[in-house]
């Protein structure tokens, strides 16, 4: 790790409650980052979606499993690091939610819409098993955000991403 | 590091727990328009949209206009859970059609491909018409 790089890390229960922790706790983190409320809305959202897929796909709601959540920030983005205790899968695998005959799915999106939202993101093997989404998104060009959120963006994710 | 109560207001908003979900519905001649406010995540908020439609239909009203002007934030549960509401619906030979989204919300239907899914209106008048 860089010595300017700050890390964050939290063990979370698997649990519903955990969704708003982990968002408060990376909202934080994203607003005295400095960036502006679209992105922040992202980055909210992308944790949201992460820890919604490690409580539900990876650790299958069982309550004796943990959800691991750390956050890097670099001098030049945010780095988001979401591990459960499940099993692991490949993103090959997961269905695309925009083909025809998944659109009425009810569920599906999570993955989606995290690498919609950020500059990258990525799933891998964590180190003692399970499944690691690992994101970022870079940080705000000096002078180009406000902590109040005029960063001159649309709200609009980043489709095709 | 910026605390909660320090945070700037537009993004304070953002914020989980503060948003919780309400529900209340009206009548527009054979139409329900339902006023929902807040978010519409996992847990609570998905449920009470879910708890709130299947009441309206076990009540026999099948038409049913969900107005989201004051929904400013919706997951990927949430989205579930409208598409769940949508199709439920229909499938009982009704129909649920979306009013006034917020540009969040907006996008989030476009990105998914949802939006053309759903009969979304701007217009109240306009929307409860559409029905007959």
């Amino acid at each position: 790790m860089a010595p300017d790089t700050k890390h964050l890390e939290m063990t979370l229960e698997t649990q519903v409650e955990s969704v708003n922790l982990a968002e408060e706790m990376c909202l934080r983190v994203a607003e005295a980052a400095g960036f502006g409320e679209d992105d922040c809305y992202r980055i909210g959202m992308s944790v949201r979606e992460g820890v919604i897929n490690a409580f539900h796909y990876g650790n299958q709601e069982r309550p004796e499993k943990k959800i691991h959540l750390a956050v890097d920030l670099t001098s030049d983005k945010m780095i988001i690091h979401v591990l459960d205790e499940g099993t692991g899968f490949k993103l090959s695998e997961v269905a695309d939610p925009l083909a025809e005959e998944n659109l009425l799915s009810t569920s599906g999106r999570g993955i989606f819409l995290m690498r919609a939202f950020m500059d990258e993101f990525d799933v891998v093997p964590g180190k003692t098993g399970g499944a690691e989404i690992v994101m970022s998104k870079k940080l705000p060009a000096p002078g180009s955000s406000s902590p109040n959120g005029d960063g001159g963006q649309s709200a609009a994710p980043h489709q095709g991403a | 590091m910026a605390t909660v109560d320090k945070a700037p207001r537009r993004i304070r908003e953002h914020r989980g727990t503060k948003m919780a979900l309400h529900a209340t519905h009206r009548d527009a001649g054979t139409v329900t328009v339902v006023d929902l406010s807040g978010r519409i995540t996992l847990g609570d908020g998905s449920a009470l949209l879910r708890k709130t439609v299947r009441g309206l239909l076990d009540d026999q009203r099948m038409r049913i206009l969900l107005n989201l002007a004051d929904v400013d934030y919706i997951d990927s549960s949430g989205i579930g859970e409208l598409v769940s509401a949508f199709t439920t619906v229909k499938n009982r030979n009704g129909n649920l059609k979306l009013l006034h989204l917020t540009k969040k919300v907006r996008d989030l239907l476009q990105i998914t491909k949802l939006f053309t899914v759903f009969d979304v209106y701007t217009d109240e008048g306009t929307a409860i018409r559409s029905f007959d």
